[in-house]
């Protein structure tokens, strides 16, 4: 559909649930490709960062100067869609993170790690999420982390118990769940339509 | 935004979890200062047990669960989930491990089995599981029971990767075949897999398992790992091929990037450079006992 107008779509690549995004923005008419180095990069015009293991994904990031690449590009204007370990990623502040993980900042929010709860807590709802049409949205929480604190010029789109669960700013969008595992594509409709505009 | 009602241990949250730790690196820890040297590498997960595979071989007799206190100490001392094993069909060992928070079982087959002929019913559990498996009907029936993820069994603590190359292929080989088998076909395929025909009527039509499949059992190498991820498995196990090196630190990192560059030769000639000695290996004709034949 907004193919040609949203370019090509990288999917950080490293480590994590690739090609679930990979599958459902192909199914959305977008053209995707893996990004795994700087390289990789420089043919992309918007970015997927998906859920795996954020410490994982932030050392190889760094090992690699993909991570310094990503920041470039994001302070630029880049689009971003991430979710799980993706919006921790790309949060200014990381909570109950490693001692020595960083982030990409481009969100300005403090993101709390396993925010609730080991697997055992992993848990499905059904959300409400500002700017989407129809029913809520089957949410799929995986470990996964809430928003703690929201900076001016931060949207806050869904809640969860008051936490903030998906956001948007900018033109970066970030989820603490997993819409590429629910069946259902209006966060990444949302995301590709914004590419368009 | 008004409550959310929450529902937890759905398949999907289970699988989802596997489909998180796709693409990396899960590593066998014995206490809290080898699960952060596995995290500082770069690992996606520990598991952990009191003894690694290549030692249980060594030391021989009833290897079981691993005490609930070291459990404790690892969980306490990383932010990566935390798996660890209980002997097949042991569903009360199973059930302490759920109890303590672990985020993934392993009904294993490198622990002594404690039933002969029924594996846990996995679908009692909040707690996702993960089986071995050597051949297409074992994994489907292990999907059956309820597992969220599949890995080859291999043969645990030789440094061999031959039998873990002989399961993914297996397994990989007799999906393609079935993708090409028509309706009638798929019922003989159900019986001679000993396989539920649903299971095999929807990997017939998807061409995949429906959970994902990691390769475990031998891996003792940046290009094992590289190897068994081009056969098409999706993440790795490594058990004693990291701590039983010389230089667990770097072999442990240079895994862990082998895994992610898997497909770029040049990268995993890098990180093997200069890596010490890996594990000591064992023919697998020499063994006494090969656990990969535990399970059904």
């Amino acid at each position: 559909m907004t193919a040609a107008a949203g370019g090509v779509v990288g999917v950080l690549a490293l480590q994590g649930a690739v090609r679930p995004h990979q599958h459902v923005l192909e199914g959305l008419g977008v053209t995707t490709t893996l990004v795994r180095s700087p390289d990789d990069l420089e043919s992309v015009d918007a970015m997927v960062l998906p859920g795996g293991e954020s410490t994982t994904i932030w050392m190889l990031a760094q090992a690699n100067g993909l991570a310094a690449a990503l920041k470039h590009r994001l302070d630029g204007g880049m689009p971003a869609l991430g979710t799980c370990a993706g919006m921790i990623l790309l949060a200014g502040t990381v909570l109950d993170g490693r001692a020595d993980q960083g982030s990409l900042g481009a969100l300005d929010v403090a993101v709390r790690r396993n925010a609730f709860g080991r697997q055992v807590a992993s848990f499905e709802a059904d959300l409400a999420v500002d700017g989407l049409a129809g029913p809520p949205f089957h949410a799929v929480f995986i470990r996964a982390p809430f928003v703690e604190r929201v900076g001016d010029g931060v949207e806050v789109l869904a809640s969860v118990d008051g936490h903030p669960v998906a956001i948007r700013q900018g033109a970066v969008l970030a989820t603490a769940f997993h819409p590429e595992l629910a069946g259902d594509d209006r966060i990444h409709r949302m995301f590709v339509g914004s590419l368009a505009g | 935004m008004t409550e959310n009602e929450r529902t937890t241990g759905t398949q999907l949250v289970k699988r989802g979890l596997a489909e998180m730790l796709t693409g990396g690196v899960i590593m066998d820890v014995v206490d809290a200062e080898q699960a952060r040297i596995a995290e500082d590498a770069g690992a996606v997960a520990v598991m952990a047990l009191e003894r690694v595979p290549s030692d249980i071989r060594r030391d021989g007799g009833v290897a079981r669960m691993s005490d609930p206190a070291m459990i404790e100490d690892i969980k306490a001392a990383v932010t990566i989930p935390v798996m660890a094993k209980a002997r097949i069909g042991h569903f009360a060992e199973a059930q302490v491990l759920q109890s303590l928070g672990v985020d993934f079982v392993d009904e294993s087959e490198v622990l002594t089995p404690a039933d002969e002929s029924h594996h846990i019913d996995k679908w009692a559990f909040e707690v996702p599981f993960v089986c071995g498996a050597t051949n297409l009907g074992e994994a489907l029936r292990r999907i059956s029971e309820g597992a969220a993820m599949l890995r080859s069994k291999g043969e645990a603590g030789t440094g061999n990767i031959v039998e873990a190359v002989r399961h993914l292929r297996s397994i990989r080989g007799d999906i393609a075949k079935l993708t090409v088998a028509d309706s009638a076909e798929q019922f003989e395929w159900a019986k001679r897999l000993g396989a539920p025909l649903p299971l095999v009527q929807e990997v017939a039509a998807t061409g995949k398992l429906p959970v994902p499949l990691f390769c475990a059992g031998g891996i003792a190498t940046p290009a094992d790992a590289s190897l068994v991820m081009q056969l098409g498995a999706e993440a790795v196990f490594v058990g004693s091929g990291i701590f039983k090196s010389s230089d667990p630190v770097r072999m442990a990192s240079a895994v862990v990037e082998a895994t992610t560059n898997y497909t770029d030769p040049v990268i995993v000639a890098k990180v093997s450079r200069g890596l010490g000695d890996a594990m000591p290996g064992l023919e697998i004709a020499s063994l006494q006992t090969t656990f990969a034949e535990r399970g059904w």
